[in-house]
């Protein structure tokens, strides 16, 4: 007899990880919770591996503080972040940097041996520990080590090659389970379970080549969505200011590399102004010589404006101004100088990671020659509604942890705050509030009746199958590369309604198409084929969460900007959008929520100088 | 340069299951700027038709950052071990080979099953033993020096090349490979991780430490350029002294 309660986890990226590591240590003493860790790839395989440049926790020490944090946080979500929670995540930080010190995460060091810190953007502090330009992938390794431990206990169950599917709801829509799929046998299977943590990442798929990986195709939330879920936020896409082209993906060159002393230029052409924000009309700098236009436009944060900011100003040298290197659309990341100044070994020490991916993919050491750079999808801010308290969807017993839930960051995501989300909603919040709704509930998971779990697992194959079958004349691949160019085209650094609402309409057309898809591959081995479908049918759903919330939203708001609409508009959108599905229109109907905003007075947003004392509010 | 028609030439060693027979397949798909091995599987994916016109199946494939630092798309490229993402076809001959690992089972075209790699890390207990994840403060003290040469082993992304480059290693034979060698010892050189350090080698000895034949391949193809041999010389250093140890503890 199997008393013992279970909760599955969807993703080994940190968040899942994360909280997989806190529930089997609450778990260690009684052994009464098995963890069920489902992952499309070996979990240390997971994209939190590509993050590079550090994690954000205020050091006390450097006359920095935790609600500084809170504060750049909130400020560089320009005030659409919940605040309460933004709080107690940057409280932890410094706890949860301890803990991956105590779990031998190599951090960089100071010449006596404590972790060494380098600034990023929105901050004015060298807040961000880092180990190398590689540290997602070392701070996951160490919680991989971690849960490993646990699974050699047998308190960790892996499923790795398994997808989740769905959710199974019981008869008063309480999660009971989830259905997943075997990608190699291709078995479609029912897992009963008392609680259910979503960890799944981003959603970069959605726009064809980005810097997420191959696996953040954004299935098993949408699936969930499709379930009743609501999705926040979606419009709030964080474009990368750096990263570099490939017909494959685009690849992150890292905030890191500005936070160490990297200049972005492009040649000067005093013949070509801009205007200040003074009103004062500006020459692009000197003809023949270096123009560092982020530096001279902001000069409090130079090279280190939050990212929406430096990809607009990126966009508009290259689009407006036309400056773009050889008339290319190329702006120049500069490292030279601090190869030539402070020596190889000392760059290699602090951005090795990153230099190596330019030097491979490009066949040019960014050591000797600027790096051709230009911004790339990168994140969404928005994601699975959750509760503030406890992180759990509208989907009772269903949880979001990390990038796949749309908590802390606002409308624009401050670099090296992602890692943290990452775990500090996994480990802090998620984790252990699944096992509080998992030993509370009323009735376990392990009494349902077969043919509720049989009727999720028959909809899901009968889903699959139909999937398999299709023979039509339309190529799935070539679908999703005309999704990913229309999206990216119409739905990143500048929005235009007419644009948007024409994208709307293709998107739905692309949908139609889809079921004229042929799916190439027959078999039941291993066929990556249906599987590409199937992630294809659920992107359109998120592109049109995406480009209604962004159509609907008329100011202009981090990530989020309309030139018809340049100012914030706290009046009437200091808001939370939120989509649900409707099953009978296929499409998202949108509605607002109001923002937590009762601890720092909302304040207008200016890079060009330091950030005015945050107000608190006065309760 | 004409480039309208040019072309790249490769082929795929295919398996369908793992227990049917292997075969190979020539593609042609057309030249551009920048291509990697990863961008020639997505042409052969988007439209699976040989060089000879017949229609085929998608080529299956682990591929996952893209960027050489998750491990997954490793697979042999004109006869070398390495990860697809980072193969640029221009510095390639033509046609290229692509075939999956031999040295693991294999799952259906280059797709091979490398669990062995994740379970060897269980046998040395590749892990920092803390009480618990409870607020104590911070971790030791770490010199840059110290943290420089853990960071190198750390960055080990379990890919395999190491151990299909082996001439001593296979999944089913008793030699547990350069990978979990190294991680050992980097568990072992922490100020934590030390404590257990004679489990650990008692692990490796158990586990053929003693089979390695010095050949060094592990190190020639190590995409990181993980200090292999110095982890392995190393590895025979600490077993030495655990059985000197174990030997005086008897008497």
């Amino acid at each position: 007899m199997n008393k013992k309660t279970k909760i599955a986890i969807i993703g080994g990226g940190l968040a899942g990880l994360g909280a997989a590591m806190r529930i089997a240590e609450m778990s260690a003493e009684k052994k009464d919770i098995i963890v069920q860790l489902f992952s499309i790839v070996p979990v240390k395989r997971s994209h939190s591996v590509c993050a590079q440049g550090g994690i954000n926790a205020a050091n006390k020490y450097t006359g920095d503080s935790t609600y500084q944090h809170f504060d750049d946080t909130v400020y560089g979500g320009d005030f659409l972040a919940n605040q309460k929670p933004v709080q107690k995540m940057c409280d932890s930080a410094p706890d949860i940097i301890d803990l991956f010190d105590r779990m031998g995460v190599p951090f960089n060091r100071t010449s006596e041996g404590n972790i060494d810190r380098r600034r990023f953007g929105g901050t004015l502090h060298p807040r961000t520990a880092y180990s190398g330009a590689t540290t997602g992938q070392q701070l996951l390794y160490a919680l991989d080590e971690q849960v490993r431990r646990y699974e050699a206990e047998g308190l960790v169950e892996k499923y790795e090659g398994w997808e989740y599917l769905s959710t199974i709801l019981d008869e008063n829509g309480i999660c009971c389970g989830i259905v997943a799929q075997d990608l190699i046998s291709m078995e479609v299977k029912a897992f009963p379970c008392d609680a259910v943590i979503l960890a799944t990442g981003g959603p970069g798929q959605v726009y064809g080549r980005s810097t997420n990986s191959v696996s953040n195709n954004g299935l098993a939330v949408i699936s969930l969505y499709h379930q009743g879920a609501k999705y926040a936020n979606g419009e709030f896409i964080q474009v990368h200011p750096t990263a570099i082209g490939g017909d494959d993906k685009l690849r992150l060159m890292s905030e890191s590399a500005r936070g160490e002393g990297g200049r972005v230029w492009v040649p000067g052409d005093a013949s070509k102004t801009w205007i200040d924000q003074e009103g004062k009309e500006r020459p692009c700098g000197e003809t023949g010589k270096p123009w560092y236009f982020l530096e001279e436009k902001y000069p409090a944060y130079g090279n280190l404006v939050p990212r929406d900011i430096a990809t607009r100003e990126i966009f508009q040298v290259v689009y407006e101004l036309k400056m773009g290197v050889d008339g290319r659309p190329f702006v120049y990341l500069d490292v030279s100088h601090i190869a030539k100044e402070k020596g190889i070994e000392y760059i290699d020490r602090k951005l090795k990671g990153i230099l190596e991916i330019y030097e491979k993919f490009k066949g040019v050491d960014p050591r000797q020659v600027p790096m051709e750079i230009f911004p790339a999808v990168h994140y969404s801010m928005g994601g699975l509604w959750v509760d503030d308290e406890t992180h759990m969807t509208n989907i009772e017993g269903v949880f979001a942890a990390g990038e796949c839930d749309y908590q802390y960051h606002g409308a624009n995501r401050l670099g090296a705050n992602s890692l943290l989300s990452c775990v500090y909603t996994g480990l802090e919040v998620a984790g252990p509030e699944a096992v509080k709704f998992a030993k509370n509930r009323l009735k376990p998971a392990s009494e349902t009746a077969l043919e509720v779990l049989e009727k999720e697992v028959n909809k899901q194959k009968d889903f699959l199958d139909k999937l398999l079958n299709l023979s039509g004349p339309e190529n799935p691949r070539k679908l999703h590369l005309e999704l990913g160019n229309l999206m990216t085209e119409n739905v990143t650094i500048v929005r235009e309604n007419k644009s948007l609402q024409e994208t709307y309409n293709k998107i739905c057309e692309l949908e139609k198409r889809f079921w004229n898809i042929t799916i190439p591959d027959k078999g039941n081995w291993a066929n990556q084929s249906v599987r590409y479908a199937h992630q294809l049918y659920y992107l359109f759903s998120l592109a049109k969460i995406i480009t209604l919330g962004a159509l609907q939203r008329n100011e202009s708001r981090g990530a989020h900007y309309k030139p018809q609409f340049p100012e914030r508009d706290d009046d009437n959108f200091l808001k939370t959008t939120i989509a649900i599905y409707n099953e009978a229109s296929n499409a998202p109907i949108l509605s607002y929520q109001a923002v937590d905003t009762s601890l720092i007075e909302p304040r207008k947003r200016d890079y060009s100088k330091k950030s005015a004392a945050a107000t608190k509010v006065k309760n | 340069m004409n480039t309208e028609n040019k072309t790249v030439k490769f082929k795929i060693k295919r398996q369908i299951t793992p227990d049917s027979e292997p075969f190979w397949e020539e593609y042609e798909v057309p030249w551009k700027p920048s291509l990697n091995v990863i961008t020639l599987l997505m042409a052969q994916n988007t439209d699976p038709i040989t060089n000879n016109g017949s229609k085929t199946t998608p080529a299956s494939y682990d591929a996952n950052c893209l960027e050489e630092v998750c491990g997954s798309c490793t697979m042999i490229i004109n006869g070398k071990v390495r990860q697809a993402c980072t193969a640029l076809v221009d510095k390639l001959e033509q046609p290229i080979s692509i075939e999956p690992m031999t040295k693991f089972p294999i799952v259906r075209d280059l797709m091979v099953d490398r669990q062995r790699m994740f379970e060897s890390l269980k046998w040395v207990k590749g892990w920092v033993p803390i009480d618990n994840s409870s607020p104590v403060g911070k971790g030791p003290n770490i010199s840059s020096e110290e943290q420089q040469k853990a960071y190198n082993f750390s960055s080990c992304m379990t890919c395999g090349c190491c151990l299909e480059s082996c001439p001593q290693w296979s999944s089913d034979e008793a030699f547990i490979g350069p990978q979990a060698i190294a991680q050992a010892i980097l568990f072992n050189t922490h100020p934590t991780g030390k404590s257990l350090e004679s489990e650990r080698v008692q692990a490796l000895i158990n586990n053929g430490l003693n089979i390695c034949g010095n050949a060094q391949n592990c190190a020639a193809v190590c995409p990181k350029e993980v200090d292999l041999i110095g982890a392995i010389s190393e590895a025979n250093w600490q077993a030495t002294k655990h059985i000197a140890k174990s030997f005086l503890g008897k008497h």
